[in-house]
């Protein structure tokens, strides 16, 4: 019995007292459904990869979650960790960037909105880049795209796959043009690894839009994505606002781009570590190419 | 021109406005009173230089927007037919559409042949609403790409003139993969082996413009924009207030002063006095023989050199501290 089915035939319903549920949620010993609203022992929540066992809701997931959900034990080697913004433009909003960099910073225990590393996954050696939606909406400023593109250098060098988990609003305001010219420079990067005939997958998780969207999210040899993602270039809002255009009832889901075929597949977060192991397993050649290879058909003319 | 067009007048171009007025009835008068005033009105033009002058070398960030967008201000197609000998435009991404605001085709410039792409805004209502006010869709880069493939297998130099709000924010734009088609392009320009000039002209409104904005060097008009959201659009998020534009437009660093000093455009091409709208002769002039300036050096380039310095290019932007 696999551990999702375990879950989906265990009791459901949690033996409290209303009274007693409260306090035991706000202890965070229960965790509410954000969807359907059933109560699942945290620890089993967590277990579960943060998935509702009851409707198969996706709750957010941090960053060190993911790496702790996707790696093999202690196989995870990070890279460029210590790299920070330095807010080049003095940019002022309500708040100064500088400032919002610190209290994020504080908040998530993160320099920037994205981790990355070298790591195994089944025994498979890959470079992971891990986006996390809490430090300022997994926006890409310098710092994400640099450590995207040192990564993926590195694992160009290396020889190995490429794996990136997206979860992003887009291209960090606060750092202007630099922001927009991360997107060219991940995509450039991503450019020579893939020449190089090596395999970029790419993850497309709950939201990914904007100018990640339009660079290295949709870059993948493959593209997966979890279930109900939402997943676009332009924002819902600035659709209807601009066009007045009834928006069909799943646009811009997971769903919705798997139907017109930008995503290969939708994998379940429970399933996709087992998804990657078998996608690496058969992008590993059981005997060494002899004297043949590809021409990437991506750079039809190089 | 029809009236549309010439009754744009910015809040701010309008003393300028009062001034010409008062020139031409004081002319007027001494037509019809037979007395020399030709001292006067020379003074008179004179001032009207002057306070020309003044205006526009000190432009806050938010009129430099409004000067971007202006209604007059030449398209990529005004530049096209005025700075080339020959021009062909093509059409289709071959995959099922032609976007009319992403034109394309081959031109001769100077004598040699080139392939030429932009965002094409209309030069009235009419042809704004035809040509989406220059917001290209997935059909449009993927012409683009299409396009510069062909050059980069016949050997042509690559312009791109950028002029768009923004990539078109549609359903079906969404539907055909805007991002997708965007980020392929993004990443396709860096194994282009002949030289690319890429030049802001107008507006450079975010990953839209960037979907043909790599290249070797990135030129830019003075009064030109390019931004990573819409001054308007960032107000609204980041102040929840869109009426805060000006101040948005101050923080973004949009304006190609601050982004030559950012070290993310190459050069700055000088617009004629009261902007490219004001001297269209002379803008096209300037376009040219920047353009010209610059193939002759990248010329000079193999396709191996090219990709690996525009990779270089690229690959410094961005300010981070490390360690
Ligand atoms: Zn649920």
């Amino acid at each position: 019995m696999s551990l999702f089915d375990w879950f989906a035939n265990r009791p459901k319903v949690a033996p409290l007292s209303q009274e007693q549920q409260q306090r035991e949620i706000a202890d965070g010993l229960w965790t509410k459904c954000l969807a359907c609203g059933a109560l699942t022992y945290t620890k089993d929540l967590h277990l579960n990869n943060k998935v509702c066992p009851e409707c198969g809701y996706h709750h957010p997931v941090k960053s060190h979650e993911r790496l702790k959900q996707l790696l093999d034990a202690d196989t995870w080697q990070p890279r460029n960790e210590h790299l920070t913004a330095c807010d080049p433009l003095h940019f002022v909003d309500r708040k100064p960037y500088s400032e919002r960099l610190r209290e994020m910073q504080h908040k998530t225990g993160l320099n920037d909105a994205i981790q990355t590393g070298f790591g195994k996954i089944d025994t498979h050696p890959v470079a992971l880049g891990v986006m996390d939606f809490n430090f300022m909406g997994g926006s890409m400023g310098s710092v994400v795209g640099e450590k995207i593109t040192r990564l993926v250098e590195e694992a160009t060098q290396a020889r190995l796959p490429v794996i990136l988990i997206c979860a992003s609003g887009g291209a960090r305001m606060q750092e202007g043009m630099l922001s927009l010219m991360q997107m060219a420079k991940t995509a450039a990067a991503l450019g020579r690894h893939r020449q190089a005939n090596l395999l970029y997958i790419s993850i497309l998780t709950h939201p990914t839009t904007g100018g990640v969207t339009a660079s290295f999210a949709m870059l993948g040899d493959l593209i997966l994505a979890e279930p109900k993602a939402l997943i676009g270039f332009a924002g819902r809002r600035v659709i209807e606002q601009t066009l007045r255009e009834k928006l069909p009832d799943n646009f811009q889901t997971a769903e919705y781009l798997l139907q017109h075929g930008f995503v290969d597949m939708i994998v379940p977060r429970t399933q996709l570590k087992h998804t990657l192991a078998q996608l690496l397993r058969l992008h590993t050649p059981t005997s060494p190419p002899v004297g043949h290879r590809y021409v990437t058909p991506g750079f039809l003319l190089s | 021109m029809n009236s549309e067009r010439k009754a744009v007048i910015l809040d701010f171009e309008r003393p300028l406005v009062e001034m010409e007025q008062r020139i031409r009835q004081i002319e007027q008068m001494a037509q019809e009173s037979g007395v020399d005033v030709s001292d006067r009105v020379s003074q008179l033009v004179n001032n009207y230089r002057q306070l020309r002058q003044e205006i526009f070398s000190r432009l806050t960030p938010e009129q430099r927007v409004k000067v971007a967008r202006h209604p007059r201000r030449p398209t990529t197609l005004d530049y096209i037919q005025a700075m080339t000998d020959e021009w062909l435009e093509l059409h289709g991404d071959r995959g099922g559409s032609d976007d009319p605001a992403l034109v394309g085709g081959f031109a001769r410039l100077g004598g040699q042949p080139v392939l030429i792409l932009g965002h094409q805004k209309g030069r009235d209502t009419k042809e704004n609403v035809a040509r989406n006010f220059g917001m290209a869709s997935p059909g449009g880069y993927r012409k683009a790409l299409r396009l510069m493939h062909h050059a980069h297998r016949f050997g042509l130099p690559i312009i791109t003139l950028i002029d768009t709000p923004g990539a078109y924010p549609g359903v079906e734009a969404e539907r055909l993969g805007q991002g997708e088609a965007i980020a392929v392009n993004l990443q396709e320009m860096f194994a282009l082996a002949v030289p690319i000039i890429c030049v802001v002209i107008g507006e450079g409104g975010s990953g839209g413009a960037l979907g043909i904005g790599v290249g070797d060097r990135i030129l830019m008009f003075e009064h030109a924009i390019y931004s990573v959201i819409s001054p308007e659009g960032c107000a609204a998020i980041l102040w929840k207030d869109s009426t805060q534009a000006a101040k948005a437009a101050q923080a973004l660093k949009l304006t190609a002063p601050d982004l030559l000093e950012l070290g993310l455009i190459d050069q700055i091409l000088p617009e004629p006095l009261g902007a490219a709208h004001a001297d269209p002769v002379q803008a096209t002039e300037t376009l040219k023989r920047a353009l010209l300036d610059n193939l002759a050096r990248l010329r000079e380039l193999d396709g191996a050199t090219l990709m690996r310095q525009r990779y270089d290019k690229f690959r410094r932007m961005g300010v981070v501290l490390d360690g």
